[in-house]
């Protein structure tokens, strides 16, 4: 009787399921650095027990939390650490008014449009110094980062122009949810993928409507607006999956595990229909490539030396291989596996003055090993790694479809694929 | 004063046992300011008084069966409200009726409380699930007591605390091995020092017999006949909380039919098994006990049955037969009180037993006013209203600091010594590093503790400061906590075996209910302990004495 009650402990998170083996404070990046923060295990399971007596136990050290996740990677009993913190944080703060800079920071779609108009008076101007230290004094942005330069067109609009007519020309389609990264700052990348699918026979669309995914929102406890992007966003995925048979893949690690994993948890929007719909574009390639479907063939005087670096939430989902086992595929690439540690930046953490040191104390030991890998550029999936590693090493940085476009001999591969252009 | 000077001192009066009624009786005295021993044979608030419910009744449950139990449980909630603040959470408590229950039986609840003069709100359902959801969402009625949850530990201590403020003594690991009579007249106690198995004798005028089940060893030492009933009651510790009130079954009084929330934890019970009194140091729980918590307890809250068991505990009610019964067969539930010199001719001996650790309190000052009888001291009786140490003031200091400046851990310390918290050591990383990590107690507490608070072992001081309560039962926390203790007391050796014996401890209890998450638990502990730091090589518990 007792034993088929208690056949298995279920609640949320699988909090108590914590044998406190304290593995996951030694994996915590922000631990390692500072004794102001608790630890995953304290901050998560153990702070959760007094939450629940009395809310008023809510530890203000939580923000020093950037949700990495590496403790739930870690963690041997299947304890959702990070998401038990991120709750924590949510109750205590849902509510609350974010700071101007904070409401800043979060809304990426919103100073992406504001930029992209004046983008080269952005640009320059974000880049100056006084402007720095006026950010730095009164916005407590720190002084020692760059706002990523914005690009004068937006990719969509670039979409538009360039590249919407042509996608009925191939047998499969794809949807492509690019982000704001994409939109704003770096067209390329989206023109990389859409060059990449292209060349394997793939068409690609833009969702109905696409708002940013909220995870700087969520970070900075602007719940609210995320959820109502969120559900957009799902809507128009859904759209996607069901009405147009389309998978939607993604070029940024951070976005994808929003929409996958922390909007059922954090923002209560159900996507089980369709989150096995959402994926990077190298995992999808890759599936692609190995079962024989799709080939993929490389310009033969392509020469460099790489270093791929895993983003947390790249680490979180397990999808790290992908990337790496494509770029593998490219002869002429020497490519170098980095330790799995975090870069620091973790989205907009650190760009905020009070973080910045601890930003730049937890990526050290990656700069460090960059630095001795002696490559040219460094790969990663995510945005705001390539911000920190450039800024931190002076090192380019690209995505992994970049790399891939750029060594993709397209006239071949079409060829390869049987893929004839009739338009 | 140190120990051999207690010898040899004459007291006013003796209290024989440390749990929550010894102390209470001994604080009184104490405040009446008469020169008071109190000897415990292990450490305080071993017996009954740590192994209940932690329920501070609001007398409800009494109401309708007895209804004089019931008034004195309101009028001592009421009371440790204000004078033990830093024990108590106001949790209030839900009587809930289930489709299997007697609808009806809630009016007559409802009527006897009203009876007691215990505000009794008849609830919507829906309203029911509503500020407690945890609760079973197929309830049909429910009713709002002024239930509350209480920490004994911490009680006896306050106690004990203010009882030597007012020039009292106390010795624990002290036991009582004969009543020194002369002519009719109690004089004194001889006693076991077992910390050092030297037999010392002490003097008293009046020896107060608080020792609860063990009370009839005791008046059987003095010659004295007290039938007592021993019943037996098992609890089950869940990991965390998952109920904020204290929910109750509104039927008659039956097995685990009371669910508390006890700081982070929340505990199901009890079980009540009349068994003979040469049992009552057995305390290991069975597994029909286990089945029977868990079968009614999911009823009171269904997560329960998917939320980790840590803990199986037992606990013996110390029931009293009446003495106008010659029978023996019926038994007092309320408060007894008796006065041997009246009852069988025998000068300077007082037994204090019955009720319940809610109304300890009431107990000590009923024994007190017999103590001041035989000795002319008139003074009034003010427990009642004198803070005890830790609740002074009305707290709002403690809470203004909990919520602005302190750690989690500087936070949980005022949450379990109130007042007194502000004595612990939290100016450097080192006080303010933790030691129990699931409790949130820090190297500050543990020395505040150690020199306070009466702590010779690693058991002592979880019942002081809840070190090795939570989740990992002691995994991270108790070498830790051995180490500091070693060194504080300079002893190395000693801490190892302590650590042995604690750990072995903390296996009793997590035993019954060792399966899936306990279990694991359990072996991680076992792998660090034994195959990691050769503990077991090391330590021998074999043909130790059991100093818990």
């Amino acid at each position: 009787m007792a034993e088929r009650m208690q056949i298995c402990n279920l609640s949320e998170n699988n909090f108590e399921q914590c044998t406190k083996c304290s593995i996951c404070t030694t994996v915590c990046p922000v631990a390692a650095v500072t004794t102001d923060y608790p630890g995953p295990k304290q901050a998560g399971p153990d702070g959760e027990r007094y939450r629940m007596k009395d809310p008023a136990y809510f530890d203000k050290t939580l923000k020093l939390c950037l949700n990495c996740k590496r403790c739930e990677v870690a963690c041997p009993s299947g304890v959702h650490i990070a998401d038990i913190i991120q709750q924590a944080r949510m109750r205590a703060t849902e509510g609350h008014r974010a700071s101007l800079r904070d409401t800043l920071l979060a809304n990426t779609d919103l100073l992406g449009t504001v930029a992209n108009l004046v983008a080269p008076v952005a640009n320059a101007t974000l880049g100056l110094s006084p402007t720095k230290l006026v950010m730095d004094s009164v916005m407590a942005i720190d002084k020692h980062r760059t706002f990523p330069a914005y690009s004068r067109q937006k990719f969509t609009t670039w979409f538009k122009r360039h590249a919407a007519q042509g996608q009925d020309a191939y047998a499969h389609h794809v949807s492509y949810f690019h982000g704001c990264y994409v939109n704003y700052n770096f067209p390329k990348l989206g023109q990389d993928l859409v060059k990449l699918m292209n060349a394997m026979g793939y068409c690609v669309h833009l969702l109905d409507k696409e708002q940013c995914c909220g995870v700087a929102l969520i970070a900075n406890g602007l719940y609210k607006q995320a959820r109502r992007q969120g559900r957009t966003n799902i809507d128009s995925i859904r759209k996607s999956v069901t009405r147009d048979n389309r998978v939607v893949l993604t070029t940024s690690s951070s976005c994808t595990f929003n929409m996958r994993d922390e909007y059922p948890v954090m923002l209560d929007i159900d996507n089980a229909d369709v989150k096995d719909s959402i994926t990077l574009a190298t995992r999808f390639i890759y599936r692609l490539v190995d079962e024989g479907k799709v080939k993929l063939i490389f310009k033969q005087d392509y020469k460099r030396r790489m270093a791929y670096h895993t983003a947390c939430h790249m680490q979180r989902m397990g999808w790290q291989l992908y990337s790496i086992l494509l770029m593998r595929m490219i002869p002429g690439l020497d490519l170098v596996e980095l330790e799995q540690e975090c870069c620091g930046i973790s989205g907009t953490y650190g760009f905020k003055k009070e973080n910045y040191e601890r930003s730049q104390a937890i990526g050290s030991a990656l700069f460090k090993s960059i630095e001795e890998a002696r490559v040219e550029a460094v790969a990663t999936d995510c945005e705001t790694c390539k911000w920190q590693i450039e800024m931190s090493t002076g090192l380019p940085v690209e995505n992994p479809i970049s790399v891939l476009a750029d060594a993709l001999d397209v006239e071949a591969t079409m060829k390869a694929n049987g893929v004839v252009v009739s338009f | 004063m140190v120990t051999s000077d207690i010898y040899k001192k004459e007291y006013d009066v003796i209290v024989v046992g440390g749990g929550a009624t010894g102390a209470g009786t001994a604080r009184d005295c104490a405040l009446r300011g008469l020169s008071v021993l109190l000897v415990e044979r292990n450490d305080y608030s071993t017996g009954a008084t740590g192994r209940n419910h932690g329920l501070m009744h609001s007398g409800a449950r009494y109401a309708v069966t007895d209804g004089e139990s019931a008034s004195e449980c309101i009028s001592e909630n009421m009371i440790l409200r204000r004078i033990a603040r830093h024990c108590v959470e106001e949790t209030d408590g839900l009587f809930i009726t289930l489709p299997e229950d007697d609808l009806q039986y809630q009016q007559t609840f409802i009527e006897a409380c009203q009876r007691a003069g215990i505000r009794a709100d008849r609830i919507d359902p829906a309203e029911a699930r509503r500020i407690e959801p945890a609760v079973n969402p197929d309830l049909i009625g429910a009713v709002r007591v002024p239930d509350a949850s209480i920490d004994p530990f911490r009680l006896t201590v306050a106690n004990l605390l203010d009882a030597r403020l007012h020039g009292a003594e106390t010795l624990n690991y002290h036991e009582v091995e004969g009543v020194m009579i002369n002519q009719g007249r109690v004089e004194g106690l001889k006693l076991l020092n077992k910390h050092n198995g030297e037999h010392v004798e002490v003097r008293g005028r009046v020896v107060v017999n608080a020792a609860g089940i063990w009370g009839q060893r005791i008046a059987q030492m003095a010659g004295v006949g007290i039938s007592m009933f021993p019943a037996r009651g098992a609890l089950l510790i869940f990991g965390h909380r998952v109920n904020n009130m204290v929910i109750n079954r509104c039927r008659k009084p039956a097995n685990a039919d009371i669910l508390v929330p006890d700081d982070t934890v929340c505990v199901i019970g009890t079980t009540s098994d009349r068994i003979p009194i040469e049992t009552v140091d057995d305390m290991r729980v069975t597994r029909e006990e286990v089945d029977v918590l868990l079968k009614e307890g999911v009823k009171i809250a269904p997560s329960l049955a998917t939320t980790r068991i840590i803990r199986a505990y037992a606990g013996v009610r110390p029931l009293v037969a009446s003495d106008d019964d010659p029978s023996g067969r019926s038994i007092s539930r309320g408060i007894v009180c008796l006065d041997h010199a009246k009852r069988d001719g025998l000068e300077g001996f007082i037994t204090i037993t019955g009720g319940k650790m809610m109304t300890y309190r009431l107990m000590g000052e009923i024994a007190t006013n017999a103590v001041c009888a035989k000795l002319g001291n008139t003074a009034p009786c003010v427990t009642a209203s004198q803070p005890l140490p830790g609740s002074e003031g009305d707290g709002a200091d403690e809470r203004d600091a909990a919520t602005r400046r302190y750690s989690f851990g500087q936070r949980a310390a005022i949450g379990r010594h109130g007042s007194l918290a502000a004595r612990i050591e939290k100016d450097n990383d080192i006080d303010n590093a933790l030691v129990c990590e699931c409790e949130g107690v820090t190297v500050g507490e543990i020395k505040y503790a150690v020199r306070q608070l009466h702590v010779h072992n690693l058991v002592n001081l979880r019942r002081r400061t809840r070190v090795g309560m939570g989740t990992c039962q002691g995994k991270l926390c108790s070498c830790r906590a051995a180490s500091l203790l070693g060194e504080l007391n300079h002893d190395v050796k000693g801490a190892q075996e302590d650590l042995a014996a604690f750990l072995d401890e903390r296996w009793k209890g997590m035993r019954p209910v060792a399966w899936g998450d306990t279990l694991r638990e359990a072996q991680l502990t076992a792998s660090i302990y034994e195959g990691l730091c050769g503990l077991d090589q090391a330590v021998s518990l074999e043909g130790k004495e059991d100093m818990q």
